[in-house]
């Protein structure tokens, strides 16, 4: 028996399928059950399965290099699933619902009468020094009054069990094209699991997109048109911009394919002439969208984009400027902001913040840099981070300058303990940190996805479960345990 | 609907590999001829240059025409934009924005060929390893051309690659028919005469027409009938008159495509009523010349009726340009 919980080394760690014990948590019974009887062989055929169908699904990242052109590169994938119950993702789902119906209504209020500010709720200087806030989107409004259509929110559960929604990303974020791959790379190789446990699927995700799009067309027409519009195949999410138009079956455009006519109308150029484009799910960012309207120097983008979005012509998801709203000093006011709105209490919480710009906040933070990670206000991506307790002095003593120069451009979090899930090390199980990233949709509804992609720091001890530093990800099953 | 972008990269990935496979050939040809021909008198490798339009170009860097010099500026030049190197370069580029419209196999032979070619590029320059090296383009186009046939939508995609092709075939075979007239040691020699003859199976051989012809036209090989197989035959799929049938049949089944099928089908009668038996040499020269002129304006024509335009110009026209759908 290769596979087996006694002697998994979880101790100060919360782990999603293994209890401190080491006995398997109710929901990954079956699962670990089923592991255990294969020999190490078995395993090998399991991975071998995997790898297959991942290269006969084509399931891959595009990376350029001048010499060898596109290159298919294996995309880091561990087999075993992380799992979660129904019930407790209930749970989460509503909170997610809550908390981007109330982050929709904070961005159309900020480009409107800014009631939360006049009401004294949210500071008038953190709107002036945000970079995501965008002058030129004053006074529009979007279809629906949404503008974030398509959020991905990442989750991380700490040592005691608590879920926290650590970031909000609402501008284009991406990889829900491998929480789709996954689930067909599982059922490929598991398909007893999938038999024995009641899974909740998760492959509506492209029509639920495709409805939430076409539902904000300008035109009340049948078929309205959409478009992905994508930087191109130099972008390292090419995949999954290709991947989702051929999913909703509709185009995939660059920006020179695009052209707004005198008449503030988008049009895509075809072989057989102009044709209306009616919603545009973009995957690029706002500054390089338009070069009229923001950087002048941009060829990704489409001149007059933004006239065009104005004048109620053309519908874009995300709406410009949305961004606004996942601003890490931001997210600091999220609870006030559903406080605000909504007038309930926030139902799934924040990571505990520390504004630098606070003085009374600043003084703590520094005090207490060792135990902190420190975060910029807005990069992404893990980059410009500072962990205390994995910092030199001379980073700590850089890091506290940096505070003081700008506070406004940090915020503190207390280091959390991120959760593990078994992960295939040598035909063994070891414990990998991990994340958690569902997408919400706002359209007509709102629609969660049923979990959402589990990143997992493939590298021991690691916490970083971005792709371009070593990490990978899993399949999630939210199972329901109570109507089988 | 095909992007207009989609539709150029489709053309010219269809024109640069055929002009890759059919300068393979080319060479192939004019190698088998100077074998051939009396030492002391043969044009050697100067009209190749000639002929694939390449002299000013080439007499920029080099002013002798001997075999190496002229390979590797055929075959192998970075600075030639017009060599088997780059016109392979050229395809890849064109199919590498257009991977999830073509076959994932055609990208693969692709990438493949283009990888072979480099790879192996010093043995075009031995006279060795030369028919091999060419050899192996050629047959790798043809098995790309198959996986196409063979796997690929019949919709306006495919039809665009079609175009490329056929107008890049009908220009390449023009211009088979040309070395073979420059090789020509003297104008007034009798067609009987087996030299003469030897050089026109050379050119059959070198477009795979040998055996065709031999079927079709059911008599010696010899400069006349050559030249009306080459020019006019129908079924034959390497001849000028079969590639723009074809390329005609393509623009039938496109939108709007009133005047570049105008153009191709004016050259297609040019070409069928030519009284080609009785050309001179100089007639029969600027018959070609005046195909290739053709061949032109046609390629600009599809250009400016389905390609992608730049913005500016777009802008100017969208209103009366409006809405297609």
């Amino acid at each position: 028996m290769t596979i087996d919980c006694a002697g998994y080394p979880n101790q100060n760690l919360h782990d999603e399928l293994i209890d401190e014990q080491q006995q398997p948590r109710p929901v990954a019974r079956a699962l670990l059950q089923h592991l255990a009887s294969f020999s190490d062989d078995e395993i090998g055929s399991l991975i071998a399965a995997a790898n297959l169908a991942i290269k006969e699904m084509g399931i891959s990242f595009t990376v350029y290099t001048e010499a060898e052109g596109s290159i298919d590169r294996a995309w880091p994938f561990d087999l075993l699933p992380r799992i979660m119950a129904k019930r407790e993702w209930d749970g989460i789902e509503r909170g997610l619902k809550q908390r981007v119906k109330a982050l929709n209504l904070f961005i159309d209020d900020l480009y409107h009468e800014q009631r939360i500010i006049k009401d004294g709720v949210f500071p008038r200087e953190l709107l002036e020094n945000s970079q995501n806030f965008r002058p030129q989107c004053m006074e529009v409004d979007p279809p629906l009054g949404i503008w974030a259509h398509i959020c991905g929110s990442d989750l991380v559960r700490d040592r005691d069990g608590t879920v926290y929604v650590l970031e909000d990303n609402l501008r284009v974020p991406s990889g829900v094209s491998y929480m789709l791959e996954n689930r067909q790379v599982l059922k490929r190789v598991f398909p007893e699991l999938f038999e024995n446990y009641n899974i909740q699927p998760v492959d509506d995700y492209s029509s639920q997109l495709f409805d939430t799009l076409t539902a904000i067309s300008p035109r009340p027409v049948e078929f309205p048109q959409v478009v992905v519009l994508t930087p191109g195949i130099y972008n390292s999410a090419y995949f999954e911009h290709a991947y989702l138009a051929q999913q909703m079956g509709c185009e995939l455009v660059e920006g020179r394919d695009l052209v707004v006519g005198k008449d503030d109308i988008v049009y895509m150029q075809t072989m057989a002439g102009l044709k209306r484009v009616d919603v545009i799910y973009r995957r690029i960012d706002d500054l390089f969208m338009d070069p009229e309207a923001f950087n002048p120097t941009s060829l990704l983008g489409v001149p007059g984009l933004m006239r065009a979005w104005k004048a109620g012509n053309v519908a874009l998801a995300n709406a410009p400027g949305a961004g606004v709203a996942d601003d890490k000093v931001v997210y600091a006011f999220v609870p006030e902001v559903i406080r605000y709105y909504l007038g309930e209490e926030i139902a799934l919480p924040n990571v505990p913040t520390w504004l630098c710009m606070k003085p009374g906040d600043r003084e703590y933070v520094l005090d207490h840099l060792a135990e902190l990670v420190i975060k910029p206000a807005n990069e992404s991506g893990g980059y410009g981070m500072l962990i205390g307790p994995h910092a030199s002095k001379k980073e700590l003593a850089q890091f506290a300058r940096l505070i003081q120069d700008n506070p406004r451009n940090y915020i503190a979090q207390p280091t959390l303990s991120l959760s593990t899930v078994p992960t295939l090390v040598d035909q063994k199980i070891e414990p990998r940190h991990v994340d958690l990233r569902p997408f919400i949709l706002s359209g007509r509804q709102t629609f969660v996805t049923m979990g959402g992609l589990t990143r997992v720091a493939l590298r021991k001890g690691s916490l970083v479960v971005n792709s371009s530093q070593g990490g990978g990800s899993k399949d999630t099953w939210i199972v329901d345990e109570e109507n089988r | 609907m095909l992007l207009a972008r989609v539709a150029e990269n489709l053309y010219w990935m269809g024109r640069y590999l055929e002009r890759a496979e059919n300068l393979a050939r080319l060479i192939n040809v004019n190698s088998h001829l100077l074998l051939d021909l009396p030492k002391g008198i043969a044009p050697g490798w100067r009209p190749l240059i000639e002929i694939t339009g390449n002299m000013a170009l080439y007499s920029e860097r080099q002013s002798e025409f001997d075999e190496v010099r002229v390979l590797r500026f055929l075959v192998t030049a970075d600075d030639n934009p017009g060599s088997i190197l780059a016109s392979l370069y050229y395809a890849r580029e064109n199919a590498r924005t257009i991977r999830d419209i073509i076959p994932r196999e055609a990208w693969e032979l692709i990438n493949a060929l283009h990888h072979y070619a480099r790879e192996n590029q010093a043995s075009a320059l031995s006279k060795r390893g030369r028919f091999d090296y060419l050899n192996q383009i050629i047959l790798r186009n043809q098995t790309l051309t198959g996986c196409l046939v063979g796997t690929m939508n019949r919709d306006a995609g495919y039809t665009f690659v079609s175009l490329g092709q056929n107008i890049e075939r009908a220009d390449m075979t023009s211009r088979f028919i040309d070395v073979q007239s420059a090789n020509l040691i003297d104008d007034e020699q009798p067609e009987e005469h087996p030299r003469n003859a030897i050089q026109w199976i050379s050119v059959l051989k070198s477009l795979s027409g040998y055996q065709a012809y031999r079927r079709a036209m059911q008599v010696r090989v010899r400069r006349t009938a050559v030249l009306r197989f080459l020019l006019q035959h129908r079924e034959f799929p390497r001849t000028v008159r079969h590639a723009l049938a074809e390329v005609a049949a393509s623009l039938r089944s496109l939108p709007n495509h009133d005047r570049p099928l105008a153009l191709a089908l004016r050259l297609e009668q040019g070409i069928e009523n030519s009284d080609v038996e009785r050309l001179s040499q100089q007639a029969l020269h600027r018959l070609i010349d005046e195909l290739q002129i053709g061949l032109g304006e046609l390629s600009q024509a599809i250009a400016e009726r389905y390609f992608l335009k730049p913005h500016p110009t777009v802008a100017e026209q969208s209103q009366d340009a409006l809405d297609v759908e």
